[in-house]
């Protein structure tokens, strides 16, 4: 170990820098800024407490809302009602935060249960509904004001100095902002932000992994709601004075706008996006009216427009563009090898039973009462011809697909029926077919993922930051498993920069971060060029040496004959043969199958 | 509540539901083909009646200029696409279709409006002016994205919607217009009056379905968009252009919205923003048909109506609440039924 100073010293880039003469600059100004830029700030900051709430839903997990102007409003009117009411009790606000979260919560979690099971539009649609509901209800509701809203909302009291003037509730603002921004940006760099990126990879990947892909979900689109609340609460107090208007749908919509424009993928681009469409904004409410000789809402029109080149030319925002003019974020450092807990397992000599296994897709059997073992500790070979049913076969295993009939038992554990999370939850690991990586995460993080099921952390203890031991032992366990699969040198590169052969070995380090018992391989050699291919049989020759037990489904006859122990073969859904590789070879019906025929 | 008013509330719902009907399928088509959510349908509504409305009062409406600048915006990205490509091959016929076309018809839109020609023919001129937007918007907005997600997809509907709408409030003004009934007729049927507006209402949408219906199963571009419908790959495969389906849909969109906003203008006042309420409804109706089914998204927008001017009658004041409230236990009763589905994942 190296004292403390050097490794702090080294540590400052120009990333540090930017930031550190950002902080300052943000904090200096309003001592110094004209009150037009102060206000001006102030909303900024209230738009990108919401729009960071975006990048996770929108930009990380791929979900949308247009109704998190409504949530903002939720956090606006509890605090606006009950603070206007009990006027007199002034730590009352801070009680009407935590009841505007709480409410937030509770309508987030119904949206959320309701429509994210379906397919990814479902939720968009229903935050429609929803915000424009919550515009004319609160326009029609009397006790709070209906359209003329709710005025003479108190100022909030913090340590006794009461925050009337908008220099002092600046600090608030952008101390929240702030640490919204730490809170996400810690969440996006842990495990349960792996696992939340995962989820635009697919929800199969993410449950491979034994993610509660749809628990997940409702949790990302409560995070973001919850922040909007926050934005809601203090926003009642800025204005102290509250109508439906700026929590209707367009202004869902420009939510969106904010962190699409900004850059959905990145906390910055939340700020970036709010700071630019507001700047647009109030630019445009000046010039326009101008322009066109009339006023009127015509600032939405050039958004629109802008929107839509911007989406047919960079999806990603304007985030990285900015960023690339950064120097590059130093790679993670690789913390000494921790302790990531590896579950403790009773030996069982018969890892996998298959038994009667049917697979029907209506009138078409693609099993037909198949049965096979897998023992421990040996590499067990499943291959046939095309259309044999291999994959179908690993689907029933890894619980991608259920069984028609018959059984299947992992340690003794009948499996069938079960979901592939709960299958992963056993020990059991899987690689995919056509190789399913997080293109612009690193190897390093791709493999973590892998260890989602041997940490713990949840979304709280990620956000602040209290998961970092955890973090390091789980960082070191992908580091030692890229290593372990020979592509240390490709580390921190993004996992879409490797060639196919690399990516299949990178998909293998984080199935092997899982601490499987059971590795499941899906055509792991398909495509490979013949050195790819002799060097990923090494590698699984290493694993078995080391105990580890796999079942390889291959149609690579060459590949699986020097490698696997026993072979099982199958065509049209039945088991043609099953024994030693080189009975296998000699085996005249297998012959048949794969040539078609032999005079 | 008694008999002759639950009867005329019913009139009103089933006159409204067929409009959302109308909407709904403009939408189901949309979606199922180009897995477009077209929020922006319903401004198609509110310009159909403003600029049948602005022909009216002899004005050339503002859906010329619209058209204008949206054919010159298709030529140009017609004419970058050849040159990237390096082949002049097809762009004369491209640029008859989205340049020569629109602007003829905008020039004849614009000289025939202070003209003050007959009803039925400021209709036509109308509905064509809106109906040839859908393809343009198509060419300038969609077709460079036609591969992206649903969810980037929504969110150019979303931006395109605002541009329509901000456009719209520029062209026709803040203030609502109606227009002039196509028939005064009305009949008594057993103590209850029966506008002849809303005969027609219900008799044009049914025509427009069964005219849909007969295009889907009869003519061969019908069967081209049933097909990309079912299996965009497996439709581009038999020689099926996604960008003809989707420009063919988008027309048949804006048709299905031109025509509704023609039928509603004498029913309700329409202002610039109005569509986006229509359209929102016939949304509803589609998901209750799970975006998917016609008859189902039909039916589902005349529940939509009835249950809006029911609704009315009780709590008018919260009648859009009740019926977006209603999308609550369809998608609950969706969620449950269906399996957890995946999206496509990039």
């Amino acid at each position: 170990m190296s004292s403390i100073l050097p490794r702090w010293m080294s540590a400052v880039t120009a990333r540090h820098i930017a930031l550190a003469v950002l902080l300052a600059g943000l904090a200096a100004a309003p001592l110094v800024a004209p009150t037009f830029w102060v206000t001006l700030l102030n909303y900024i900051g209230l738009y990108s407490i919401v729009a960071l709430g975006l990048v996770l839903l929108t930009g990380v997990a791929g979900q949308t809302s247009f109704g998190q102007a409504a949530f903002v409003g939720i956090g606006a009117y509890v605090t606006a009602y009950l603070s206007t009411r009990y006027a007199a009790l002034t730590w009352m606000p801070w009680l009407n935060l935590l009841l505007g979260l709480a409410v937030t919560a509770a309508i987030a979690l119904c949206l959320g249960f309701i429509t994210l099971r379906m397919r990814g539009h479902y939720l968009p649609l229903a935050t429609i509904a929803w915000g424009i509901s919550f515009y004319f209800l609160f326009g029609n509701l009397e006790f709070v004001g209906g359209h003329t809203g709710l005025s003479g909302i108190p100022s909030i009291t913090f340590a006794g100095l009461e925050l009337r003037n908008e220099r002092y509730f600046y600090y608030l603002i952008w101390t929240i902002t702030l640490a919204s921004l730490w809170m996400t940006h810690n969440l996006l760099d842990s495990r349960q932000g792996r696992a939340v990126r995962a989820l635009k990879g697919g929800i199969d990947l993410a449950e491979a992994f034994g993610v509660n892909a749809g628990r997940l979900k409702i949790v990302v689109f409560v995070y973001a709601a919850l922040l909007a609340c926050v934005s809601g609460w203090l926003y009642a107090h800025l204005q102290r004075f509250v109508n439906p208007t700026p929590f209707g749908l367009n202004q869902g919509i420009e939510y969106l706008f904010m962190a699409v424009v900004g850059g959905a993928g990145s906390v910055w681009g939340a700020v970036l996006g709010a700071t630019l469409v507001t700047l647009l904004k109030t630019q445009l409410q000046d010039w326009l009216p101008r322009l066109l000789g009339r006023s009127g809402n015509f600032e939405i029109v050039v958004f629109g427009i802008l929107m839509v080149v911007l989406l047919q030319k960079s999806r990603d925002g304007v985030w990285p563009w900015l960023e690339s003019l950064l120097p590059p974020r130093p790679p993670r450092r690789i913390p000494a090898a921790g302790k990531l807990h590896v579950p403790e397992r009773a030996p069982h000599a018969l890892l996998l039973v298959v038994a009667d296994a049917r697979k029907a897709f209506g009138g078409l059997v693609a099993i037909n009462d198949l049965s096979f073992d897998i023992r421990s500790g040996e590499i067990l070979g499943l291959i046939g011809p095309n259309g044999a049913g291999k994959s179908t076969m690993f689907n029933l295993i890894s619980g991608a697909l259920p069984l028609t009939r018959g059984t299947i038992a992992f340690c003794g554990e009948a499996i069938a029926g079960r979901n592939a999370q709960a299958i992963a939850r056993l020990g059991i690991a899987r690689t995919f077919q056509h190789v399913r990586l997080l293109p612009t995460m690193s190897v390093l993080d791709n493999v973590a993922l892998g260890a989602y099921l041997r940490g713990h952390a949840g979304v709280m203890r990620a956000a602040l930051r209290l998961d970092r031991d955890e973090e390091r032992q789980t960082t070191a366990e992908a580091a030692i498993q890229v290593d372990r699969v020979g592509l240390s040198a490709y580390l921190h590169a993004p996992a879409a920069s490797l060639p196919l052969g690399a990516q299949r070995l990178v998909e293998i380090a984080r199935a092997l971060a899982a601490a499987p018992r059971l590795l499941l391989l899906d055509e792991p050699a398909a495509g490979l060029r013949y050195r790819e291919k002799q060097e990923l049989a090494s590698l699984l020759r290493g694993l078995r040496a080391e105990g580890m037990t796999i079942l390889l489904v291959e149609h690579d006859m060459e590949f699986v004959m020097g490698l696997t122990d026993r072979l099982v073969v199958m065509d049209f859904g039945v088991k043609l043969a099953e024994g030693l590789p080189a009975a296998i070879q000699a085996d005249p019906l297998v012959r048949e199958a794969y040539l078609g025929g032999v005079q | 509540m008694d008999l002759s008013i639950a009867a005329l509330l019913a009139q009103d719902g089933i006159t409204n539901g067929a409009i959302y009907a109308l909407l709904a399928l403009a939408l189901v088509l949309v979606f199922t083909v180009t897995r477009v959510i077209f929020v922006a349908a319903g401004e198609f509504v509110a310009y159909g009646t403003l600029t049948l409305a602005a022909l009216q009062l002899g004005k050339s409406p503002g859906t010329v200029g619209l058209l204008v600048g949206l054919a010159l915006c298709a030529g140009a990205m017609e004419c970058v696409a050849a040159a990237r490509r390096r082949s002049a091959r097809l762009l004369s016929r491209r640029l008859a279709l989205y340049v020569a076309a629109p602007l003829t018809l905008a020039a004849v839109v614009h000289f025939a409006a202070p003209l003050q020609l007959p009803l039925p023919v400021q209709i036509v001129l109308a509905v064509a002016s809106v109906t040839a937007l859908g393809p343009l918007l198509y060419r300038v907005a969609y077709q460079p994205l036609a591969e992206a997600s649903v969810l980037v997809l929504l969110i150019v509907s979303v931006a395109v919607h605002f541009v329509l709408l901000g456009l719209g409030l520029w062209f026709f003004g803040a203030e609502g217009s109606r227009t002039p009934a196509f028939t005064h007729a009305s009949f008594r049927v057993g103590g209850v009056n029966i506008s002849g507006q809303s005969l027609l209402v219900l008799l044009f949408s049914l025509l427009l379905i069964g005219a849909l219906y007969l295009f889907f199963e009869r003519t061969l571009y019908g069967k081209a968009l049933r097909a990309t419908a079912l299996n965009r790959v497996g439709a581009r495969l038999v020689g099926i252009s996604p960008n003809l389906a989707g420009t063919l849909t988008f027309l048949l969109a804006a048709l299905l919205g031109a025509f509704s906003g023609v039928l509603i203008g004498p029913i309700t006042t329409v202002y610039y923003d109005s569509g986006f309420l229509v359209s929102l409804k016939g949304f509803v109706g589609a998901i209750i048909g799970g975006l998917a089914s016609y008859p189902l998204a039909a039916a589902g927008s005349l529940l939509v109506g009835l249950l809006e001017s029911f609704s009315s009658f009780w709590a008018s004041a919260y009648k859009e609440v009740i019926v977006f409230t209603l999308i609550v236990p369809v998608l609950l009763w969706r969620s449950l039924t269906t399996q957890h589905e995946d999206d496509e994942h990039e």
